[in-house]
């Protein structure tokens, strides 16, 4: 019998907001421990919550651009639990009001449940809760870092559409993408902005029953999550085609030893005796609040990436590239107005814009050429006025100066040579200076002809039409 | 004999310069000298502290500040040990919080400096205020100044025991489920528990968040309405307190009740009452009467549901609030093998009997396959309490009814039974499942032993206009808050 495998995902991201939660922390990673804190998130005797509106903003903003609906009465509830991180022993999380429910994401992926490279995940939910503080251990005592008690934290829970590691792989990329293109997060993983809860079952192909739940707990990589269920499926695939039954239990996953094992049986369970926060009030989003989130909300990746194809035609790579770095996208397409070489100024954008920026570890915003250079040198190149070797050192110029490309082509000459008298000129000499060349290549040895023209292009500066100087030296050869 | 003052005829005083705020300090802190040692009423007292701010007070008032500006400038007003007072010790009467010092003010409490006031003293208290006698507080049991082999009440115990026996002017308590009005009541001063929504808790250790109200315990009405004046108001850092314009409650004071409707409630008239109590509250309703109010009857009719309803609600939200005291942050601690084995072992020695009856009954009713039988019938219940006295309040402006069954019980007394505890507060527990104010004020005494009796009245919400309205015509067409106890 033929098994497949059901996962749902349990995503949790810090939201980008100045201040935490419930109180003026500043929400702010790697700072030394329990300096952002206060009476309110350490949780001392007589404090009391107050919510960030800007973190219930953004997670209607997310709500949207997951398609859900936005909750017309959320409230909060304490989920009751000891340890040691959490400063009040309860966290304040939604349980059975939500601010958003349904709804759909769509991101590329190209497999089993895809269609036409795209995939589609219904989301259960997204909800907002409150993260809790970091334990750090000694040699002889622990220590807790409250720094990061009370940041605000958005749980996205999927439904079991997932089908693979692959396809699990690809949605948390793609949906991380897209909250951080949305500024709902920055989804840092090395700064622990994205943790996740993976819910794997097994089931006979094409049934419709579920089998039992493994839920693995606290992945902190993507790639963690997709090695995980690389084990967890073919092991419970294993245990069901040998007749054995898998119990609804807790994993964790042991990233060294590259497995999966038992952390709690459903037996031991937390009861975590939900009940409605009495220190907030349910929330109640009216219509301007909600226009005023909506005006926020920016086209996502994906959409993004289909109009660059479909709009000007650049390669999917290309259109890829530039959705990853949404700053550059948006360069590209100011940068691309007016221009007739669509193509080829993504080309610039990418590879020789964006690697001068990596290596000079600068940004789009010091760049003080006129935003429709690149369009303009691409021009120069298409319409033979210079070639593309010069084109680089314009570059250059343009990057280090600032100068639009007409104005560096004009004061320092750099115009291509295409008047043949004077290609001619540069082909003889180099000829008469390199007559053992000169000689392989009419004696049968093509390749010769590229050393040649080589030089004629080294003695013109560069500036010689690579083009006629192959043209004039084979007839010159020749002849 | 300045500590005997009314706290309005002490700012007389203090504005006409017969005394400075250092004296009237001084006179509390000599009555604690002499009386504290049999009433108990005090924790601790950071005198040091007390008279810096009330030098800093006659300073002001040399510089010509006025009460019009400061209405309790140079005041000593007391708080009882579940408000945080910067700089100072907060326990709430249990073992658990060791030796924590509080690093910020509640919110009252800079309502209070705003106003002027030395704040000063912790009063003792029922442990988490869990109880009806201070006899669970982890310290001491405080006793009432009328007659020292009876409790005062509780939980805010040290509250109406230290205003009643001249040590304050005033002090600040908090009313779960009556716990300001009770105490009032048994030791013959004036307690309001204000709207829920009207006083920011920030700053009080949370017991029950959804009944929990912080109020003032006083010699007569006037004190009663300035002092709630000064507390009242919308914090942002108090999600639950409500937007609205606190008015002059001492300008409601007129003194006419012509026009005013008062309900009897049918459902409280039942058996148990103690004789003098029921004579002593009858009368205080015929008085009423007398000054131009109209008494009619009304009915809450799932007032039988309140005690119950109190329990399961107040126990749930206590057992999720008092979860924070682990051993792990601040306060004592028992260590222990794990984190687990640490907080029990803190937990299971930190906590006194009650209060760990509580937090289990509370963790129970929460538990899974329960909740629906017993938490979410509790708030429906609730709701429909709530509605009852809405109604009930469409007829009436307010209602009367004793604060208590009886007068103050003996030391241990009831200690042996929590269910019999428990029925102390019947008449004021359904104010806070309703959300409405209440208040208590002295309505007479029982004969032998002289011990003060307590009229209980609640009012709509936002209603503490008619509420002190009532009260105060009431109180000036009688003497009883004119006399003293004994230790007095």
């Amino acid at each position: 019998m033929e098994y497949e495998a059901v996962i749902g995902l349990e995503t949790h991201v810090q939201l980008k907001t100045r201040s935490k939660m419930w109180c003026g922390c500043a929400n702010q990673f790697g700072a030394p421990p329990n300096t952002h804190v206060c009476p309110v998130c350490l949780g001392l005797p007589g404090v009391l919550p107050v919510v960030n509106d800007e973190a219930l903003r953004l997670t209607a903003l997310t709500g949207l651009m997951l398609n859900s609906k936005i909750s017309a009465h959320a409230k909060f509830d304490r989920k009751n639990y000891f340890y040691p991180d959490s400063a009040k022993n309860y966290q304040i999380t939604q349980y059975d009001r939500p601010s958003t429910e349904g709804g759909w994401f769509e991101f590329e992926y190209d497999g089993a449940g895809s269609l036409d490279g795209l995939a589609r995940v219904k989301i259960t939910r997204a909800h907002l809760e409150e993260d809790v503080g970091k334990n750090v251990h000694f040699d002889r005592f622990s220590g807790v870092d409250f720094n990061r008690a009370g940041v605000p934290l958005l749980e996205i829970v999927s439904e079991p559409d997932l089908t693979s590691s692959a396809m699990a792989y690809e949605y948390l990329t793609s949906l991380t993408a897209a909250l951080v293109r949305e500024g709902v997060s920055d989804c840092d993983m090395e700064k622990g902005m994205v943790r996740c809860d993976v819910n794997v079952s097994v089931r006979p192909k094409g049934s419709q029953k579920l089998g039992a739940k493994v839920e693995i707990k606290n992945m902190n990589t993507f790639s963690g999550v997709r090695r995980a269920l690389d084990y967890e499926i073919p092991r419970q695939m294993a245990v069901v085609a040998a007749g054995g039954a898998i119990p609804q239990e807790t994993r964790r996953w042991d990233e060294l030893a590259g497995i999966t094992e038992t952390m709690r049986s459903k037996e031991d369970a937390h009861d975590y005796r939900y009940f409605p926060e009495p220190d907030l009030m349910p929330f109640v989003p009216v219509d301007e609040w909600m226009n005023s989130v909506r005006s926020r909300l920016v086209e996502m990746p994906l959409a993004l990436k289909k109009r660059l194809i479909r709009e000007y035609g650049i390669p999917a790579g290309d259109a890829e590239v530039l959705t990853n770095d949404w700053p550059l996208a948006d360069y590209f397409e100011r940068a691309v107005r007016g221009a007739k070489n669509s193509k080829g100024v993504a080309n610039w954008v990418i590879n020789n814009l964006r690697a001068r920026l990596v290596q000079r570890g600068c940004g789009l915003e010091d760049m003080r050429f006129p935003i429709s250079g690149i369009g303009e040198l691409v021009e120069l190149v298409d319409s033979g006025r210079v070639s593309s070797k010069i084109a680089q050192e314009v570059f250059e110029q343009m990057f280090e100066r600032g100068e639009s490309p007409a104005a560096i082509v004009e004061h320092k000459g750099l115009s291509q040579v295409s008047d043949v008298g004077a290609i001619e000129e540069f082909c003889r000499e180099v000829i008469v200076g390199n007559p053992k060349s000169a000689e392989d290549f009419r004696a049968g040895k093509p390749a010769a002809l590229n050393f040649l023209k080589g030089q004629v292009m080294k003695l013109s500066k560069g500036k010689a039409n690579p083009g006629m100087a192959g043209a004039v030296l084979e007839r010159l050869l020749r002849g | 004999m300045l500590h005997r003052l009314t706290l309005s005829e002490l700012t007389q005083r203090i504005a006409r310069r017969e005394c400075s705020a250092v004296e009237a300090l001084e006179s509390c802190l000599a009555q604690i000298d002499r009386v504290d040692g049999q009433v108990k009423a005090f924790l601790s007292v950071d005198r040091e502290d007390a008279r810096a701010q009330a030098a800093a007070a006659d300073k002001e008032i040399a510089a010509g500040r006025s009460s019009a500006e400061k209405p309790l400038l140079g005041v000593p007003v007391a708080l009882k040990d579940v408000l945080a007072h910067k700089g100072q010790p907060l326990n709430c009467g249990s073992r658990i919080l060791g030796k924590f010092v509080s690093p910020y003010d509640a919110t009252v409490v800079t309502h209070m400096k705003d106003a002027g006031a030395v704040v000063f003293g912790r009063l003792n208290m029922d442990e988490f205020a869990m109880g009806s006698s201070t006899e669970n507080s982890a310290f001491h049991t405080t006793l009432n100044p009328w007659d020292t082999t009876r409790i005062p009440g509780g939980s805010s115990g040290g509250c109406a025991a230290s205003v009643s026996a001249g040590e304050c002017f005033a002090s600040i308590g908090s009313d779960t489920g009556g716990s300001i009005r009770q105490p009032a009541a048994l030791c013959g001063c004036v307690g309001v528990k204000p709207t829920y929504g009207r006083v920011s808790r920030f700053g009080l250790v949370a017991f029950a968040s959804s009944l929990d109200q912080i109020g003032p315990f006083t010699r007569d009405v006037r004190d009663a309405a300035l002092l709630t004046q000064v507390l009242s108001g919308y914090d942002r850092r108090d999600s639950t307190s409500i937007p609205q314009a606190v008015p002059s409650y001492v300008g409601s004071l007129t003194g006419d009740l012509r026009g005013m409707k008062i309900g009897l409630v049918k459902e409280f008239m039942v058996g148990g009452l103690d004789p003098e109590v029921d004579a002593a509250v009858t009368a205080a309703v015929r008085q009423i009467q007398s000054l131009g109010a109209e008494v009619v009857e009304v009915s809450l009719p799932h007032s039988e549901y309140a005690v119950a309803t109190y329990y399961i609600i107040a126990t749930a939200e206590a057992s999720a609030n008092l979860a924070r005291f682990d051993g792990i942050r601040y306060g004592a601690r028992v260590d222990g093998a794990d984190p687990m084995e640490l907080n029990s072992r803190t937990r299971g020695a930190g906590f006194g009997p009650e209060v760990k009856r509580r937090i289990i009954l509370g963790t129970y009713v929460l538990s899974s396959g329960y909740y629906d039988a017993y938490y979410l019938r509790a708030q429906k219940v609730r709701t429909l309490i709530r509605n009852d006295f809405l109604n009930a309040f469409e007829k009436v402006d307010a209602i009367v009814s004793p604060t208590t069954p009886t007068a103050a019980f003996k030391v241990g007394e009831k200690a042996a039974d929590p269910l019999q505890m428990y029925l102390s507060d019947i008449f004021t527990i359904s104010c806070n499942l309703a959300g409405i104010c209440g208040m208590s004020l002295p309505c007479g005494f029982t004969a032998s032993p002289k011990l003060p009796i307590g009229l209980q009245i609640l009012g709509k919400p936002f209603g503490e206009e008619t509420m002190f309205r009532l009260a105060h015509a009431y109180e000036q067409s009688t003497g009883w808050h004119r006399e003293r106890c004994p230790v007095g």
